[in-house]
């Protein structure tokens, strides 16, 4: 936080201000010295934030003309498509909207992962980021159901039935969600209540997770403590504003060729047949965002174990300040560290790509060997690399060794840092 | 560490790759056509459109339905474009029971451009019944809820054979290459001149697979046309603001001293 007192200038401003420290608020952020090698992995945070808002608002419309009843969501939804003004709009920016939403959070949450962002003193920021995610699978899971299309109904039938996997008291909270003895209207409707409420605990859950942000301030790529303000630092307004615009309109190019020129391409051709609850579909898949930890759940052969691996799967990541040892958090400077990045990039790809796969010989194999790796990346790797990692000298500054200060003497300095806080 | 990289990728790529020659193996390609809707700029051909409604109500109609098309549909922008009169034309060789009136009996009226396509069945048990159990899916969505869309539907109308030796087929059920499992409970809906074009055109069965499948994507995606035009100019303008605020970004940037 930047420490000098924010007066107003205007009188009424002052007197405003000492009541409802608004001024001070916009003030900061305006002021909020920024590390200035920032790079643009570090625009998603902004990205995200539109995403967020997209949503809401698009969601707000639509739920003016959606009718959350089992006999009329479809066709209401249909009715949406054909009828109302610029509701195939409306609809395609919400239904892609969440995929984007999914592609910048896992870009955001991987450069967290390779620039080490989750460590001390940031690990509230990351823990609010989890619960974020978890909210958001489940306000993407319950969207999904709510067109009431094949895909909708099984998707929910699969992952409601889940909780029965619970000893003694799963089969009766699975009544309990169901609002019945099986997923019907009841269901409909309450997932439509809760995907109506929960993008705003995500919202309160975005200012907590920025409000820590700016208790420290940004970490960097090199991921070195700055002082801040210093000749490291710019302040967020206009230099980083204009940046995340800049990277805004990019992945709003990207957005606009998904809506306009592929706007089923991401979802199921089965949710364009109305539920039946007679007839199964072939393969009953999740949407692309949620299939890494379907392939976990897969991948177990029993149940309730399966449901355990999926959860852990995420919860691991809570834990994760703790379970990298490792005192350096750029990835820049653990050169082991990064390669076994890569590898954890790789077999999410693939526990994706098998999560898509009927769950059945190389598939399964390939899941089972995929889920193992991800849970030794964070449990084994990690822990031992933080010990046995030799990490390569970190700058004293983002700008001293640019700066033509003596690198080498820069370099010997941090080693002997290093290696204390090591040992 | 990128040799890694570059490996790990490859071997994932050849897997997505491997599997996907797999699962060509278990349907054939699909049938190529042209289709105009396709594109940056796709637009559909008017004239197939009107010729689709034709094959639609004259053959498909006889089984299936399209519940959420209203005969309005058909005068609108970006659709077939029958002109008004037309449509209305359309709508009142059509019977609906509307009603109650003022006396409570329902009664029977030409149908007007604020009505629903007509049914051919009264409700899913009736279709079921009369087509040995099969239900003839509605077809306003179809093409969207099929995977591979116009292509597929395309093919599966002119996929009909011979079953190859060695499969059995019971009764009403029949051969189709492009069909999930390759039996449909469909008979080949088309053949040459089952019906003659209002505008002279030969109706071929491939004409009319062409025509029919074109309806039947405008039907799918009303807004289509629409959705091309606007998404052009939507993406123009955000490449010129990006344009734009990527050198006023370099400016603004310009005063930070050193570059990092």
């Amino acid at each position: 936080m930047s420490d000098h007192e924010y007066t107003p200038s205007s009188k009424f401003g002052k007197w405003f201000n000492d009541r409802l420290p608004l001024l001070t608020l916009a003030n900061h952020l305006t002021d909020y010295p920024t590390p200035k090698n920032l790079n643009y992995w570090w625009t998603f945070g902004g990205i995200l934030t539109f995403c967020l808002i997209t949503q809401i608002v698009t969601g707000l419309v639509l739920a003016m003309h959606y009718i959350a009843h089992a006999d009329m969501a479809f066709s209401s939804v249909e009715h949406i498509m054909r009828d109302v003004n610029y509701g195939w709009l409306l609809r395609y920016v919400h239904a892609n909207g969440a995929s984007m939403f999914f592609l910048a959070v896992y870009i955001h949450i991987f450069r967290s992962l390779f620039y080490g962002s989750y460590k001390s003193p940031r690990e509230i920021i990351w823990i609010l980021g989890i619960i974020i995610y978890l909210l958001m699978m489940a306000a993407a899971f319950m969207g999904y159901v709510l067109p009431w299309g094949q895909m909708s109904f099984w998707g929910a039938t699969v992952i409601t039935n889940l909780f029965s996997a619970i000893p003694l008291v799963g089969e009766s909270i699975t009544t309990w969600l169901w609002g019945g003895y099986s997923v019907d209207n009841p269901t409909l409707t309450r997932f439509f209540t809760l995907h109506y409420l929960i993008p705003f605990l995500i919202l309160g859950l975005v200012v907590l997770h920025i409000w820590a942000l700016h208790v420290p301030g940004n970490n960097n790529p090199v991921g070195i403590d700055i002082k801040k303000p210093s000749k490291d630092t710019v302040p967020f307004h206009p230099y980083i504003v204009i940046k995340d615009a800049f990277a805004l309109l990019m992945f709003c190019i990207v957005f606009a060729l998904f809506v306009f020129y592929q706007p089923n391409i991401l979802g199921h051709a089965d949710n364009y047949i109305e539920a039946d609850p007679l007839v199964t579909p072939a393969h009953i898949v999740p949407e692309w965002y949620l299939l890494p930890f379907y392939a976990i759940l897969r991948s177990v052969p029993d149940k309730l174990m399966g449901v355990v691996a999926m959860l852990s799967a995420i919860l691991i990541l809570a834990a994760l300040p703790w379970l990298d040892t490792s005192k350096v958090r750029s990835a820049v400077f653990r050169p082991l560290f990064r390669q076994f990045y890569w590898i954890l990039v790789a077999d999410v790809l693939i526990l994706g790509y098998v999560g898509a796969m009927p769950a059945e010989g190389l598939y399964l194999l390939i899941a089972r060997v995929a889920t193992a790796y991800y849970f030794a990346h964070f449990l084994i790797i990690l822990p031992v690399l933080g010990w046995k990692e030799k990490t390569t000298p970190l700058p004293l500054s983002i700008t001293e060794p640019v700066l033509g200060g003596s690198p080498n003497l820069a370099a010997a300095r941090n080693d002997e840092k290093i290696e204390k806080t090591i040992k | 560490m990128s040799k890694l990289k570059n490996i790990l990728f490859v071997l994932i790529l050849s897997i997505i790759v491997l599997n996907s020659s797999n699962s060509a193996e278990k349907s054939p390609p699909f049938l190529e056509t042209k289709w105009t809707f396709k594109g940056l700029f796709g637009k559909f051909d008017r004239a197939s459109l009107q010729r689709g409604y034709q094959v639609y109500t004259e053959v498909c109609a006889s089984c299936h339905s399209m519940k959420y098309l209203t005969y309005r549909n058909l005068a609108e922008k970006g659709g077939p474009e029958f002109s008004e009169a037309e449509a209305k034309a359309i709508a009142a060789s059509f019977e609906v029971t509307d009603g109650p009136d003022s006396t409570g009996e329902m009664f029977v009226r030409p149908a007007k451009l604020s009505d629903k396509f007509v049914m051919p069945y009264a409700n899913e048990q009736e279709a079921k019944a009369a087509n040995g159990g099969a239900y003839p899916p509605d077809m306003s969505v179809l093409v969207k809820a099929r995977k591979g869309g116009a292509d597929y539907i395309y093919s599966l109308l002119l996929g009909y054979s011979e079953p190859p030796e060695g499969i059995e087929l019971d009764d009403g059920v029949y051969y189709n290459k492009y069909m999930y499992g390759n039996k449909i409970k469909m008979p080949a809906p088309l053949s040459d001149d089952l019906i003659e074009y209002t505008d002279g055109t030969k109706a071929t069965a491939q004409q009319m697979s062409k025509d029919v499948t074109n309806f039947l994507m405008w039907s799918a995606e009303p807004h289509l046309e629409q959705r091309h035009k606007t998404g052009f100019r939507v993406i123009a303008y955000l490449i010129i603001l990006t344009v734009l605020v990527y050198f006023t970004m370099k400016k603004i940037w310009s005063r930070v001293e050193p570059k990092v």
